[in-house]
């Protein structure tokens, strides 16, 4: 406690010098908090997104359907398996069928995914019942990416060419009945959806379907030649490129913490250079040289005390206003890849809190210690007269 | 004063047998210093023994050894050879917890450049040897209060020791050593730094200090103003005792033979006050 005491009043002692460090290093608490927030509210944005956009409960794969191998889509739909034809017809289990075509909006050809899927299923969000309009052209359903891309827009006629099963090349002209928006880019980027029943007479391959989307409470069945995969397989590449894309964000916070990190070791440095006499004279009081050097190292491990303190007094505001308001993308992020939101809620969780407070305290602790092991090594009754070391 | 009695809570060794009112004891106490390869012998097989309520000063040139020796009666330094026994505690073995026990509870220093802590006031500065001692606030206070009566600082508590003359600033840290109630003080060169009034009024709060509390004082010193109000001059010269004289008692202020002026331990009572 009387080391606690002295090193806090020792640490404002020192005037503007510590609140600079003070004030650097609490940015940096600040903005690891706020940049790992917005991660983690995004990576839990991206999430749930994809479970309401396109897992649910999770998939039964085709045992050959290999999302990385084009030649081998149109050839990997199976019979949907007889065991679980009651949850189908319930709408527990939801057939999607995958194959490869050609657009030609403005006459010009763009290659699509085609995604079969039933228009009154339940399971997804995508807005599939807009699928049943009774017309001539085969209503479908694209991303809004999707219509920027290809300049489409609702109720526009697009010819729609693929292979059916027996390698027969066919056209015929769908309507765009929907144009949808979504922050998944696997539901939008290159896709068309159509209705599944009519997809499965396009490709001659009634009762058919690549993958196959089950309801969140339905069990897990084994089923032979396909293969389930659930939410963590299928959310683990989104989250890798979230995790990604955080590496470069740490950056930004890393060279503010690397700052003031240097400039606290140089001040420790510094302190422990000027102030031998009284390094000496607590040696002489009674206390032991590790004493002095627990010392100053918790003089040092202050710093992140008061720069804890300063970064909740002008970071919480910023806090509290961005998780409930949430932070606007400012630009079209629909063609990074990635499933960014327009709008991203920073998750600021008591782990990420505490965790981040820990860290840099820790930090602290060691760039404090560092210079401090000298105390150990210094002769008091040289310290006491102040001599150059 | 029972010295033989073990410092308390056991941190220190059991002590050592040494002679009824002695407080330290040096036997052939040799010091090296190593310089380069070789060594430089700072003291010479010193033979020594204070007794208690001694008033005794170190006195020589510059390298004589009178800062070593004070630094190694202060257990701030350990013998090269020989035996010192202070409070009856061999320096020698102490450990570096033992000795910082040791200079804890019954040692007090008292520095040439005063040694405050600069972002302390002159209470917390006289506070912090109690805080080591976890007395409890209340007689940390008390204390505190009655012991800056005695140098005459009781209007300057919250000043801090950029806002004070040199001669404050000794008489804080004269305060600072006297507040734990020490066995013994170790002055070095207390003077130096200040002009011959302020000299004279810190030796004088010393001598009655030293006169009221029983409180041993070892002075290294070549400041004829400290010289004169010494009991005992023991005199160094390249390591060694070339002279051990005890004045006779001359003054009623014990053996003082410069008048006491503007003193303010005089204008207190201190066996009341303790």
């Amino acid at each position: 406690m009387i080391l606690a005491k002295t090193a806090i009043k020792s640490l404002l002692g020192n005037g503007l010098k510590t609140w600079l460090n003070v004030f650097v290093l609490s940015i940096s608490f600040v903005l690891i908090i706020f940049m790992q927030g917005l991660l983690e509210g995004w990576s839990k944005q991206a999430v749930t997104d994809s479970v309401a956009w396109e897992i649910a409960g999770g998939q039964y794969w085709s045992g050959k359907y290999d999302p990385y191998d084009p030649f081998s889509l149109d050839s990997s739909a199976a019979v949907i398996p007889q065991s679980l034809m009651n949850d189908y017809n319930s709408h527990k289990i939801e057939p999607v069928l995958i194959a490869s075509g050609s657009i030609y909006p403005d006459g010009r050809m763009t290659s699509v995914l085609m995604k079969g899927i039933r228009a009154d299923q339940q399971l997804l969000a995508l807005p599939t019942e807009n699928m049943k309009a009774d017309s001539t052209e085969i209503p479908v359903i694209i991303g809004a990416h999707m219509a920027s891309q290809t300049g489409l827009k609702e109720n526009d006629l697009v010819t729609l060419r693929w292979r059916d099963a027996n390698g027969t090349f066919e056209a015929v002209d769908v309507r765009i009945a929907t144009v949808f928006k979504t922050t998944i880019p696997t539901t939008d980027n290159g896709i068309i959806w159509l209705p599944l029943e009519k997809m499965q007479n396009m490709m001659s391959q009634p009762g058919k379907a690549t993958i196959l989307i089950k309801d969140t409470e339905l069990p897990v069945e084994n089923i032979p030649d396909w293969k389930f995969r659930n939410k963590t397989e299928l959310t683990k590449q989104t989250i890798a490129l979230v995790n990604a894309k955080s590496v470069g964000m740490s950056i930004f916070y890393f060279i503010f913490l690397f700052l003031a990190l240097i400039a606290i070791f140089d001040t420790q440095t510094l302190s422990i250079f000027r102030r031998q006499r009284e390094i000496g004279t607590y040696v002489a009081l009674g206390m032991t040289p590790r004493q002095v050097q627990n010392f100053f190292t918790l003089e040092g491990t202050m710093n992140a005390l008061l720069a804890i303190g300063l970064g909740f007094v002008y970071g919480l505001p910023f806090f509290i206003y961005f998780a409930a308001n949430g932070i606007a993308m400012p630009m079209d992020v629909s063609n990074f890849g990635l499933p960014i939101p327009d709008k991203m809620y920073p998750l600021f969780t008591p782990k990420l809190i505490i965790g981040t407070i820990l860290f840099i305290f820790i930090i602290t602790a060691i760039v404090s210690y560092l210079p401090a092991r000298k105390i150990a090594r210094m002769n008091p009754t040289e310290a006491i007269r102040g001599k150059v070391l | 004063m029972n010295t033989n009695k073990k410092l308390n809570n056991g941190v220190l060794p059991s002590t050592i047998e040494v002679g009824e009112d002695s407080i330290v004891e040096i036997k052939n106490l040799v010091k090296n210093f190593p310089i380069g390869n070789d060594f430089f012998t700072a003291l010479k097989g010193i033979n020594l023994t204070f007794t208690e309520g001694e008033f005794a000063g170190l006195v020589g040139p510059s390298g004589s050894g009178k800062t070593t020796l004070l630094n190694i009666i202060g257990s701030l330094d350990v013998p090269s050879d020989g035996d010192v026994i202070v409070l009856s505690h061999s320096i020698s073995n102490l450990t570096q917890k033992q000795a910082a026990q040791l200079r804890k509870e019954k040692l007090g220093f008292i520095f040439q450049n005063y040694n405050l802590l600069p972002v302390y006031t002159v209470y917390e500065n006289v506070e912090f040897p109690l805080l080591l001692l976890d007395i409890g606030a209340d007689e940390r206070k008390k204390r505190i209060l009655e012991t800056l009566e005695w140098v005459g600082l009781s209007d300057k508590i919250r000043s801090r020791p950029s806002q004070l003359s040199g001669g404050e600033c000794q008489r804080v840290a004269i305060a600072r050593a006297m507040v734990k109630r020490p066995s013994l003080v170790l002055a070095d060169e207390p003077t130096a730094n200040l002009d011959s009034e302020n000299s004279h009024n810190v030796l004088q709060t010393m001598v009655k200090l030293n006169r009221e509390l029983k409180t041993s004082f070892i002075f290294a010193t070549h400041d004829e103003k400290v010289i004169g109000y010494l009991r005992r001059i023991i005199r160094l010269e390249d390591g060694k005792v070339v002279d051990d004289t005890t004045k006779p008692p001359k003054s009623p202020m014990g053996d003082l033979n410069i008048p006491l002026t503007n003193t303010y331990a005089s204008d207190t009572n201190l066996g009341g006050a303790l």
